[in-house]
């Protein structure tokens, strides 16, 4: 079953079974502006929930992206390495950043859910 | 409206203004396209006359380089060309104004340079016998004195190599003045609107960074930071002219606040150049001073550097001092350089040598040739070339915080608002009107900031020019002429970079062809 | 005032135009009580033939190295820099220009900074190199916390062959960065066992070459037990003319290459300004302190460059940065930009040449002297010379009479007793056959 939540950070986080894909929302890439390089965290370190686990540098700025959830990670994004322009068209998709074996599933239902991120980046204006 | 800009303004503009064609060369009039050293490799060239050495055996101990270097070679008159060339396709202070807020780019004068070459302070040794440089310390003695005199702090660092640097030792001698009274601190305060050098000093030092907010005009908020002030914070960090270029009236209660609570009042004396002779640094409760003597002391900021950034320090810091300390002897003026005797405290060195004693020598021509009514109507001037440019754009531009200023001018987007301009877009049609950009997008506080500072060094005249320019580019964002401003510059050297491309694929140098075998001597 | 275009009479219509009655009226936001009454007790304006005079006095009282045989090193040295080299700095173009923050207009400062960045990874053969840093000492400090970050370890093996600043320097910014420096105790010219001292929380091994006392070494074995380790080698060059002629650090698997630049394009002032170079290996790029240009292209397509990874500096990552630094040495580049090119390859092997003839003429013949050993196997254009007696006085006594002989060790080790007999001494190209006779002579006449 897959569940997708956000976070006030603008991190997505999809679960899909045990393991979960994290990544920045849409809002956050057109904040950033052009995606230039990301680094991500090694497979195998774990995560506490809202610990810092990459940090995505754009021309102007470089923003910290912050683990939405205490877990392990099992896999990382290589193409972003050559190709970090996906996480500008595709933050959703192909963007994505890190996955999780997850603590604490059911901690998952604690965040934010699709509507509320919706509200919450319209307050932003 | 002076009589120059309603000339400029009767003029009409040129029919058709097409771009001119292309030059056959790629040239473009006295714009010449050059190419990189690396890219006019000539075997057998040398732009230098060396003779042959005296057989003699080597004692390299067998390290000798055994792969050529890989340098190019050109001619004398071929390196001249090229560095020539390349002049020409920089803007400078002597060609124009620079309205950089928060970077006083003043004039640069030229006595300063040929002083600063004299063979008695440029062909020195820094550790020649003390008894061979009496002279050079003195200079070194002498420009202390008027710096300590301008601040009214009893102490001075020298060695600091830019303003960051001083920033640097400062914050340094404050955890050093910490740990020597047992007082482990661990946050620092900063305003929002500081310069980013601040919070990465900060933390450098070892320090978590607290942010404080600014008040609607544009000043730190006092009762923000009274709460945010409490046992465990070791210094605020304030800028004073602040980054709006307003000066911090409270600021009097602020150090009472800061150092009820037994930290120190760091400033970044970055705007120095509004108060200069008019207020004293110490007499506003600050402990601990940098400036910048590539702002306010007209050093020449050489395209990036060198910079050199004194600190100037209260009694409760000046024992944690840098080495090297200049001090009176028996026998004249000596160093100390060693943690020992008077120095025994010091938080030790942060450079090699004694610090940018070549900077040395140009400020303290730049004094010398001021003196003290002189440096007092530098800040005058400023302030008064600020405050009338606020004055002639207050129509077209929107000031973001109310009143005058001091010696920057600081204005946000929202007279674009509704223009498809951003604020990079306007700055960027100012440079095919032959202006060097203002600040922009600092200070963070204010959406699109556009900060002003044009220096004592612009003529009531260039101020008009440059207002006027300015108000007509607002009128045509105004009224819709957006492609002008999307399109800027298009009669610099180089039309817009992507510098996207430069951080996703970093070419860093040039690297011969592959083809290319490696070159020989 | 010849600075100040102002008139009284702009100043009054600047004033009317403002709104305000006087220029006091724009300063009433200072508390009364920091208000200054009077001017500064300082004094009064000086037309340029009064400071002319001034200074020039001030200049007239030290002895400069070219009125006298000179022979001082230690980190500073004093080589010959062409004409034009001085010239072509002081267009003002090239002078009195910003920080490139707008490349459109900057291309010319864009341009000869991504020359500078080649001509270091070239000499020291690395990869990559920034726009450099404030000087030699800095950029080795700045070398160990990039270990620091690279490794996330808080421990530097320092050589006790390092310039003592530049060690001075390293254990300053480590102490507040809670860094910890093992220095190795200075042993001129003698043997050092730095890898029984890599552990696995060593972040890096600090190495100069030629070292302090002029010592030349292969330091590749250092580089692979580092390696095997996970530790970095970072390598200081203080006279980099010595890569005209000796193996380089990148030769030598060193990672990162902190180096002094001073010798080429620059005076030597005193003491400041110099030039940090600071060079390593393109994997450790985003770790790199310190201002970067890179190559792109215009909106037209054309060839340019841009200051360019930028997201690591203060001005955005703030509390996050790689370092604080702002400036780079600017002018001081070019100089040593122009000063290689018109080197070039051979120049550079010739002057390199000149410099190491020079040296072993003169310990050859100051070896001949009674009493005097030179400590060094190898060296490059400076060695650590004995005498039978403490060098301090010897090298007073000298200069009292006009000869500046080399830099007595006590002047950095004050404490040290077994060092105070040696000094070092450094031959440049600009060192004549008279001056060692000279040197000679005054060092034979003060020994006896």
């Amino acid at each position: 079953m897959t569940e997708l939540r956000f976070t006030s950070e603008h991190e997505w986080i999809r679960r899909d079974g045990d393991v979960a894909t994290v990544g920045i929302t849409d809002y956050a890439q057109n904040q950033l502006g052009d995606v230039v390089y990301v680094e991500l965290p090694e497979i195998g370190r774990h995560l506490d929930k809202g610990a810092e686990a990459a940090v995505v540098e754009s021309v102007k700025a470089a923003s910290e992206v912050y683990a939405p959830l205490s877990g392990e990670v099992v896999a990382v994004n290589e193409t972003l390495a050559g190709e970090p322009a996906k996480v500008n068209a595709d933050p959703m998709g192909e963007g994505w950043f890190f996955k999780l074996r997850l603590d604490n599933p059911e901690e998952l239902a604690t965040l934010m859910d699709e509507e509320a991120y919706r509200r919450l980046v319209e307050g932003l204006g | 409206m002076s009589e120059w800009s309603r000339a400029v303004s009767a003029r009409p503009a040129p029919a058709g203004a097409a771009p001119p064609a292309a030059a056959t060369s790629g040239n473009r009039g006295l714009q010449i396209e050059e190419p990189l050293l690396f890219e006019q490799d000539g075997p057998g060239r040398c732009g230098v006359d060396l003779p042959e050495p005296a057989p003699f055996h080597s004692r390299l101990g067998g390290l000798e380089r055994r792969e050529p270097i890989g340098l190019p070679r050109l001619s004398e008159p071929q390196v001249v060309r090229h560095f020539t060339r390349l002049s020409q396709k920089n803007y400078a202070i002597d060609s124009g104004p620079y309205p950089l807020g928060s970077c006083t780019m003043k004039h640069n004068p030229r006595l300063n340079e040929k002083l600063a070459r004299l063979p008695g302070f440029a062909d020195l040794h820094p550790l020649q016998p003390l008894a061979t440089v009496q002279g050079v310390l003195e200079l070194i003695d002498t420009l202390a004195h008027w710096l300590k005199t301008l601040t009214g702090m009893p102490a001075i660092a020298l060695s600091p190599a830019a303003g960051a640097h001083g920033e640097l030792c400062g914050m340094m001698a404050i955890r050093a003045a910490l740990e020597a009274r047992g007082d482990r601190r661990r946050r620092v305060l900063v305003p929002e609107s500081a310069h980013g050098t601040n919070p990465a000093t900060a933390a450098t030092c070892g320090w978590s960074v607290d942010p404080v907010p600014a008040n609607a005009r544009g000043r730190v908020d006092l009762a923000a930071l009274r709460a945010r002030l409490a046992d465990d914070v070791a210094a605020l960090m304030l800028t004073n002219p602040n980054t709006c270029g307003l000066f911090e009236d409270e600021i009097l209660d602020i150090a009472a606040a800061v150092h009820e609570k037994g930290a120190f009042f760091y400033c970044d004396g970055a705007n120095f150049n509004a108060i200069i002779g008019r207020v004293r640094p110490a007499d506003l409760g600050i402990d601990c001073i940098h400036l910048n003597l590539h702002k306010t002391f007209s050093t020449p900021h050489g395209g990036g550097g060198p910079g050199s950034g004194p600190v100037g320090l209260a009694e409760s810091l000046a024992p944690f001092a840098p080495l090297p300390w200049l001090v009176h002897g028996p026998d004249g003026l000596a160093l100390l350089e060693q943690p020992a005797g008077p120095a025994a405290r010091t938080l030790g060195r942060i450079k090699a040598f004694h610090g940018q004693v070549g900077m040395f020598v140009r400020a303290l021509a730049y004094m010398m040739s001021h003196g003290a009514e002189g440096l007092r109507q530098v800040a005058e001037d400023a302030v008064l070339n600020a405050n009338y440019l606020r004055t002639l754009l207050a129509a077209d531009l929107t000031q973001a915080f109310p009143g005058p200023c001091m010696h920057e001018a600081l204005f946000d987007d929202r007279f674009l608002e509704h223009t498809g301009v951003t604020t990079l877009d306007f700055v960027k049609a100012l440079i095919d009107e032959g202006y060097h950009p203002m600040t922009i997008y600092f200070p963070l506080i204010v959406h699109g900031a556009l900060l002003i500072e044009p220096t004592e060094s612009e003529s009531k005249e260039e101020l008009d020019r440059f207002a006027a320019v300015l108000t007509a580019l607002a009128r045509a964002a105004r009224a819709g002429d957006a492609e002008r401003f999307h399109a800027a510059p298009r009669l610099a050297p180089r039309r817009r970079l992507d510098e996207t491309l430069a951080a996703r694929r970093p070419v860093l140098r040039w690297r011969p062809p592959p083809a290319e075998r490696p070159q020989g001597a | 005032m010849r600075y100040l275009p102002l008139t009284p009479h702009d100043r009054r219509a600047m004033l009317a135009a403002i709104g305000v009655r006087s220029i006091d009226d724009l300063f009433a936001e200072v508390p009364p009580a920091a208000r200054l009454a009077e001017l500064p007790d300082l004094p009064r304006a000086m037309g340029e033939i009064e400071v002319e005079r001034r200074l020039s006095q001030m200049a007239a009282k030290n002895l400069a190295a070219g009125a006298a045989p000179f022979f001082l090193g230690g980190g500073v040295y004093r080589h010959h820099v062409p004409a034009a080299v001085d010239y072509l700095i002081q267009r003002g173009e090239f002078l009195t220009s910003y920080t490139p923050y707008q490349p459109e207009i900057a291309q010319g400062t864009l341009q000869y900074l991504f020359e500078f960045q080649t001509q270091v990874a070239v000499l020291t053969a690395m990869e990559i190199a920034n726009a450099s840093l404030y000087d030699g000492a800095t950029a080795c400090a700045e070398a160990v916390m990039m270990a620091g970050r690279i490794t996330r370890r808080k421990k530097a093996v320092v050589s006790g062959g390092l310039h003592p600043h530049y060690r001075e320097v390293c254990e300053t910014y480590a102490r507040f960065a809670g860094f910890a420096v093992a220095a190795q105790a200075p042993t001129p010219c003698g043997a050092e066992d730095l890898e029984r001292h890599i552990d696995g929380e060593t972040a890096c091994v600090v190495v100069q070459n030629p070292d302090f006392y002029g010592e030349l070494r292969d330091y590749s074995d250092l580089a692979r037990a580092c390696h095997d380790r996970g530790a970095l080698l970072v390598v200081v060059v203080t006279e980099i003319i010595s890569l005209g002629a000796v193996r380089p650090p990148g030769a030598m698997d060193a990672d990162i290459v902190a180096a002094e630049g001073q010798s080429l394009g620059n005076m030597m002032n005193f003491g400041g300004p110099h030039l940090g170079l600071f060079a390593t290996r393109e994997r450790f790029v985003r770790q790199m302190p310190g201002r970067l240009v890179g190559e792109t292209v215009d909106a037209d397509g054309r060839r340019g460059w841009v200051l360019t990874l930028s997201a690591r500096e203060q001005h955005i990552r703030r509390e996050k940065a790689t370092s604080n630094v702002c400036t780079n040495a600017g002018l001081c580049a070019l100089a040593f930009t122009i000063h290689l090119a018109l080197l070039g390859e051979a120049g550079l092997v010739r002057l390199a040449q000149l410099n190491h003839a020079a040296a072993v003429a003169l310990a050859d013949r100051l070896a001949s002297l009674p009493g005097v050993r030179i400590l060094n196997r190898s060296f490059f254009n400076e060695f650590t010379m004995a005498l039978p007696r403490p060098a301090g006085p010897v090298v007073e006594t000298l200069a009292a009479a006009g000869i500046l002989a080399g830099i007595p060790l006590s002047r950095f080790y004050p404490g040290r007793a077994e060092l105070a007999p040696l000094m070092l001494v450094a031959a440049t190209e600009t060192v004549t056959e008279e001056d060692m006779k000279r040197l000679e002579a005054g060092l034979a006449r003060v020994l006896s």
